[in-house]
Parts: C-alpha cells; structure tokens; sequence
C-alpha cells in the first residue's frame, strides 16, 4: 500500500483530471482535453476511465467494476483489483452499494443515486469521427454547433438498412448544445443518461474528458418520421424473467439452444434472490 | 438595384508574392462572371478569398444577405460565413471528390446541406434529394450509390445537386469542367446554364477555358500575375480585346 | 410604307463614332477602321449597311451590339449608350431590346433546337409552354422538319443552321434588330419567309439594321442604304 500514491496517481495529475472533471459538468456534453498519462495497463482496456476514477476516488468511496454489465469479466476484475491494491477502496458487486462505478459499454439497470457517480470507459470520443476525420473540423463543428453530419449518418442507416441501425454508441445532443458519443452503450441504455447520479466520461488515448452533470436533458438524435427506439431483444430473461433489462444471447450448445439472460449480472442475481424465476431459472440453478 | 455581391480592393499575398491585388467588382442578382487567366494568375486565390476559405490581407466582400443587407463577410463572424456556406452560398469544386463526400451515399450527399440547415424528416430530405438527382439527370435508382461507383460526369453533376439543394443565391465554381471529357463537359455546360436560368442564380467561375466562358458567363475577367488586367462584356473581350495578354490569349486557342 | 425617318425619334442612333484596333502581340500596330460614323434608324425603319467587303459593315454592326468596343462617339440604342454602358446593361439591352441576327449560330452542344430557339424568350420569363409554341411556330415557319426540333442543330446543315438562326433572332418581338446576311444561303422559298418576318418586324414597329449581299432582297425591305465607306478612315483621309 505504501508503495503507491493514494489510487495511483500523483496528486498533481490527480487535480489536473479534477480539473478536466469540473470544466466537463460545467460545459456538459464538452470533451475536455486533458494530459493522459501512462497507465499499467494497455489502451483499450480502458486507461481513461481508470484515471477519472482514480481522480475520483476517496478513502471512503465503495468501488464497482462492469464490463458489459458483469462484475466477473477479466478486464472488470482487474481494474477492481487495481483499485483494491492501489487506493485500498472497499469493492462491490452490487449496484446499490456502490459509490462510484467504472463502466464499459452498460448502464447498470438499477436506477442510480445522487450519491453515486458512474465513469465510463471511452475508445473514441469523437461522434463526428467516422464522417470528418480531421479532428481541427469536428472541433469546429463543435464549437460552431454544426451537426448536420451527425444526421447524415442516420439517414445512411436508414438508406441502407430500412431503419437507424446504430445499435450502440447511439449520439446524443447533452443539454440542447453539444452532440456527444455516449461510449459504446447499447442505445437501449440511451433513456438512462437523463440520471441522478453523475457521469463521467474518460478516453484515455484520445485524451478527453467529458460528463453530464445530473438530471442533465439528453436526447437521443433521430428524424421525425423515424423516432429513436431503445431497442432490446424482445425476450424476457431466462434466468430472472425480467421483461425490462438488456439481455445477452447465449448459445448453449451445437444444436442452435439458446439463452437470453440480463447482462447485467447484479440486476438479474438480485431479482432471483428476490424470488423471481425465468424460463431456464429451475435448470440452471440445479 | 443592390449589387449581390460588391467586392473591393481584395490583396492576398503569399509573403513577398502576390497572390491577388486591388481586385474590384459589382455582381448583381442573376449575372453570371467568368474570371480567367493562366495557372498562377491568382484566379483561384481571388475565389478563395471571396468564397472565405482564404482570408484576404485588405478589402472588402460585401454581400447583401437575405436577414441583414449588405454585409461584409471578411469581418462577419466566423459562424455566420461559414452558415452562409451552407445556405446562400455554394461552391463547386474543380474535383467532385473535394466537394463530396465520397462515403456517404448521393442521397446522403444532397441531403447533408438539408441537415445542416435542419431538415429532420428523412421522407421529405429523401424526396428533395431525388428530386434533385433528376435535376442533375442522375437516375433515382442511384440514390444509395457512393459517388466513388458513378464517372467523372456523374460526380460532378452530383456535386452540383449536393450545393443547390439548399437554393443558394451565389454559386463559386472552380473549374467545374476541368478535367471532363469533351462531350461530358458540354451536357454539364447545358446542365448549368439551365439551373442558372431557372434559379436565377448569380455565379463566379474561374477557368482558362475560353469556350466555357462564352457559353457560360455574361462577363469575364482577364487576370495576370494577381491584377485584373480586363474585364467587360464576355463576348467583348473575347471578340475585341485591349489589353495585350487578353489578345494573346484569345488568339492562342486552337481553333476547332 | 415610307414613312418619314426625321420626324420621328430614332431608335438607333450613331454619333461620331469611331473605332481601331491595336494588336498589342504584332508590335502594337494601330489599325484604325471607323471614324465619324453617324446613323440614324427610326422605328419601323430598316436600313442596310453597303459598301465594299472589309469597308466596316459587320464592324458597325458588331459595335452597335456591343461586340466590339466604340473608341469614341456615341451608340445609342432605345435610349442606352452602348459605347458607354456596363456590361450588365447591354446585357439587359440585348435580352429585351435588340435582337441579332449573326451569320453563325453559337450554341451549346446537344442542347434541342427547339430550346435554342426558345432560349431568348424564357430568358425573358415567358413560361416555358408558351416560349415552345412561339419556337415551334418559327421553325415551322421556316420550313425545318418537325423530326429536327429535339436534335441539337449543331449537325444541321448550313441553311438549315441559318434558319434555326432566324427563328432563335425573331422569337422576340425586338424593337431593334440587327440582320447580318439573314437571307445569305437560303432557298427562294425560305427566303420569302425570311423577308416575310422582317416585313412583320418593321410594321410592329422594329427599327432594323441590315447587310444583304441580296440586292433584290435589299430593295423589297430596306427603306434607305448607307454607305460605311464614308465612315473607312482611309476615305475620310
């Protein structure tokens, strides 16, 4: 423990991140640009939402870890035991104890709190990206409001596929200014951004920071005529029976079976110790 | 009547060089000017400076916006120019693939300037960008197509419907018909010339192709190392030329 | 017919209007080629410009539409200078005031020859139906087959090219009209027609300025000659 700083960083890196933090929730839906520094782990494995949550972090916090929405994923268990080991933090796997929670690519099901605040990994923060390359243009873009490229990749979707095939990573415009690439959330997540608790949004190679700050309005962008629909598998869990969580596929064997079950594992455990029971819930226990 | 576009006293200067110089005109509402000149001669600079894409080192462009009159846009913000450019203005790059966007499908071309001003029902910006397809003769069922699967001709007609969707007042053009073939630079000389009429567009073309001019432009300007050394009626400069390099240049084109 | 040109205004009036040429690339040789040129036409007048090849008649004419540039003097056409006048307003003078006749046809490639001869009256604003009619009852006039009116009259024949000429010149009713050879190469009957609408044109009141090489055809439609030799530097000195 003493080998490391408080949760790995040095203070001043610490306070720049804040920094970086407090300008995100002051200018919601705004990357930030911050010094990202090395971390002991690789790109992609989600070094930008380490370090939001090691600015974050204090002694008394209670830390959670989902990749997809589970606890017990390596990447999940790692960066948990990062934090066990470096900052000495209580660990969680339950959503409703935690009070900061490092996220990639889910919202947790349960409603979250005031008290708490959710960080999220980011690969590329940049919503205009993949239609303007050069990033001195989509700054431009952004900072001159000018958004009409983000719809053309939707009327490409809908061109292509009948309907807007984004599936994840679904843009939104954050408090009527700045169109923001919500991370690689499932869109059905999308509705959920609207929150009590705080979000925190960290690219560590691309070296931005960005947030919406609490009860921020968050619009998912869409066409009159082709509305945004928070899509799911229509299916309910085979474990739990919930109708309203975001379900994984699971294929059971060579013969086609399958399975859909909450990938949030906290929300589904917690409903089957509440007594719930899905299709598979009887087998899979036994 | 208001000039639509008043331009005076333009100097762009590359260091020690002079890219243009005291470069001073008038265009009113529906004319059309053709600006010539050798490679070199400043033509795609003055164009540049006037569309905003270079910011000139002295002068004025004044133009007389739809909400506010006459403005001048080297000194209006930065968000409002680059709003005109999406609106009033248009700009027709020589090649269509610096006017396109060359992974996005037509309809999603024509459309963008639609979406940039606010169009959010895609029945309505798919209508107008078909719609528009036929203005340009591009058939309807090429709408998904990328520009990258249509010819020459076709990506540039194409980059044509993408800057009037909007109805712009003042189209830039610079050298719309470089590098065409012969017989697909005749159908887009046609195809401009109609929507110009029909549109009642005003435009500035920079070429150093005479015979475009002729079919194209009511006045032209002759341009030398970044002076405007003639300009006037089109046919009168080209038929009557004062000035030296004006004849010289006349007189060097191959008669067909 | 002969009504008198004096009491009237005129439509087309030239004073002392000179003109030269300087060919800045072969050592800038001065070449002059009019000078104190004066004309009057009035409307419902037609005049026709004579003298010898090379004397200045398609230069007078070229000037009067603004196609070459006056030196001095003064061109005044329905109360414009051309001499004078931005390119904008000869622009608009030529749209709605004075019609031209030249003995080639300048056209963009492939474009019908309806269009072509349609093109001076929706260039006005007239509704493209009413502007096809107009065009479809001159080419018929004019004796081109229907089957040509879609194809571009690039491919006509030389006649055949002088008439879609003719037509695309009297689409507009023009109050002034200038006619470079309008019956050079046309058959007797063609020729009538011609004549026929230069007739028409004079008696709505269209002041013409004319070259026949036609001498017959001079003397049925023109009520006065003038001479541009009188106006050739070389016989002023």
């Amino acid at each position: 423990m003493s080998d490391y700083n408080f949760a790995y960083l040095d203070e001043q890196t610490k306070r720049m991140i804040r920094r970086a933090i407090l300008k995100g929730l002051a200018v919601p839906g705004y990357q930030v640009p911050f010094a990202s520094r090395e971390m002991p782990m690789p790109y992609g494995w989600g070094t930008g939402g380490v370090q939001v949550s090691a600015a974050t972090l204090t002694p008394e916090d209670t830390f959670k870890v989902i990749d997809q929405g589970s606890d017990d994923t390596t990447n999940a268990v790692s960066i948990r035991k990062f934090f066990e080991k470096t900052a000495g933090v209580a660990v969680t796997e339950e959503t409703e104890k935690a009070s900061v929670i490092q996220t990639r690519h889910r919202i947790p099901e349960a409603p979250l709190r005031e008290d708490q605040i959710l960080v999220y990994q980011v690969p590329i923060p940049e919503p205009l990206r993949f239609l303007e390359p050069r990033e001195t243009e989509t700054r431009k873009m952004h900072s001159l409001e000018e958004y009409g490229l983000m719809h053309v990749k939707l009327y490409e979707d809908i061109s292509q596929h009948g309907a807007i095939a984004t599936a994840y990573a679904y843009p939104v415009k954050v408090a009527d200014r700045y169109v923001m690439d919500p991370s690689p959330i499932p869109k059905f997540d999308n509705p959920k951004l609207e929150m009590a608790a705080i979000q925190l949004f960290g690219a560590g190679r691309e070296q931005r920071i960005y947030a919406v700050p609490p009860y921020t309005k968050v619009v998912s962008l869409d066409f009159e005529d082709y509305p945004f629909e928070a899509t799911k598998a229509d299916h309910a869990c085979d474990l739990c029976a919930a109708e309203d969580s975001y379900l994984d596929e699971v294929i059971l064997d060579d013969a086609g079976n399958r399975m859909f079950v909450c990938s949030d594992t906290d929300y589904c455990r917690t409903r089957r110790e509440a007594g719930h029971v899905g299709r598979l819930g009887e087998e899979v226990a036994a | 009547m208001t000039p639509l576009l008043q331009v005076k006293g333009i100097e762009k200067h590359y260091g020690a060089r002079i890219g243009c110089a005291d470069v001073n005109f008038d265009l009113f509402p529906g004319e059309v000017m053709g600006i010539v000149g050798e490679s070199g001669s400043g033509k795609s600079t003055l164009l540049n400076c006037l569309a905003g894409h270079l910011t000139p080192d002295a002068g004025q462009v004044i133009f007389d916006t739809r909400a506010e009159g006459p403005v001048d846009t080297v000194t209006m913000s930065e968000p409002a120019r680059r709003m005109l450019g999406r609106t009033d203005w248009a700009f027709v790059h020589q090649h269509a693939r610096d006017g396109l966007r060359m992974n996005v499908s037509a309809g999603g071309n024509i459309g963008e300037r639609l979406m940039a001003v606010g169009a959010r029902h895609y029945g309505d910006i798919r209508a107008r960008a078909v719609d528009w397809l036929d203005r340009v003769e591009i058939a309807e069922n090429r709408v998904d197509d990328r520009p990258s699967a249509f010819s020459g001709g076709m990506q540039q007609r194409l980059q044509i419907a993408r800057n009037l969707v909007t109805e712009p007042r003042l189209v830039f053009m610079d050298e719309p018909t470089g590098g065409l073939d012969v017989s697909v630079q005749a159908r887009l000389l046609d195809l401009l010339r109609g929507l110009v009429r029909q549109m009642g567009l005003s435009a500035l073309i920079v070429t150093h192709d005479l015979a475009v001019v002729r079919l194209l432009a009511d006045r032209l300007m002759v341009m030398k190392d970044g002076h405007v050394v003639e300009s006037g009626l089109t046919d009168q400069v080209l038929d009557d030329p004062q000035h030296a390099y004006t004849q010289l240049l006349v007189s060097s084109v191959l008669q067909v | 017919m002969s009504i008198s040109t004096k009491k009237k205004s005129a439509m087309i009036e030239l004073t002392g209007v000179s003109k030269s040429f300087v060919l800045h690339n072969q050592g800038s040789a001065v070449i002059p080629v009019m000078a104190g040129a004066e004309l009057r036409v009035a409307a419902g007048d037609c005049v026709a410009l004579t003298g010898a090849s090379g004397a200045g008649k398609s230069t007078l004419m070229r000037m009067i539409y603004g196609n070459y540039r006056a030196n001095a003097g003064r061109i005044m056409v329905g109360g414009t200078d051309v001499a004078k006048a931005a390119p904008r307003e000869i622009i608009a003078l030529r749209r709605e005031v004075l019609g031209y006749v030249s003995q080639f046809l300048r056209v963009v490639p492939r474009v019908a020859t309806l269009e072509v001869v349609a093109e001076p009256l929706l260039a006005l604003g007239v509704p493209e139906d009413q502007a096809r009619a107009r065009a479809a009852e001159l080419l018929a006039r004019l004796n081109i087959p229907e089957r040509l009116w879609s194809l571009s009259p690039t491919t006509f024949s030389g006649g055949e090219q002088q008439r879609v000429n003719i037509a695309r010149g009297f689409a507009h009713d023009y109050p002034a009209l200038l006619l470079d050879e309008p019956t050079a190469s046309l058959d007797p009957t063609n020729r009538a027609v011609v004549l026929g609408l230069i007739e028409a044109a004079k008696a709505r009141g269209a002041a013409i300025i004319g070259i026949f090489h036609d001498a017959e055809a001079r003397a049925q439609v023109c009520d006065r000659e003038e001479d541009v030799s009188a106006f050739t530097p070389q016989a002023a000195a």
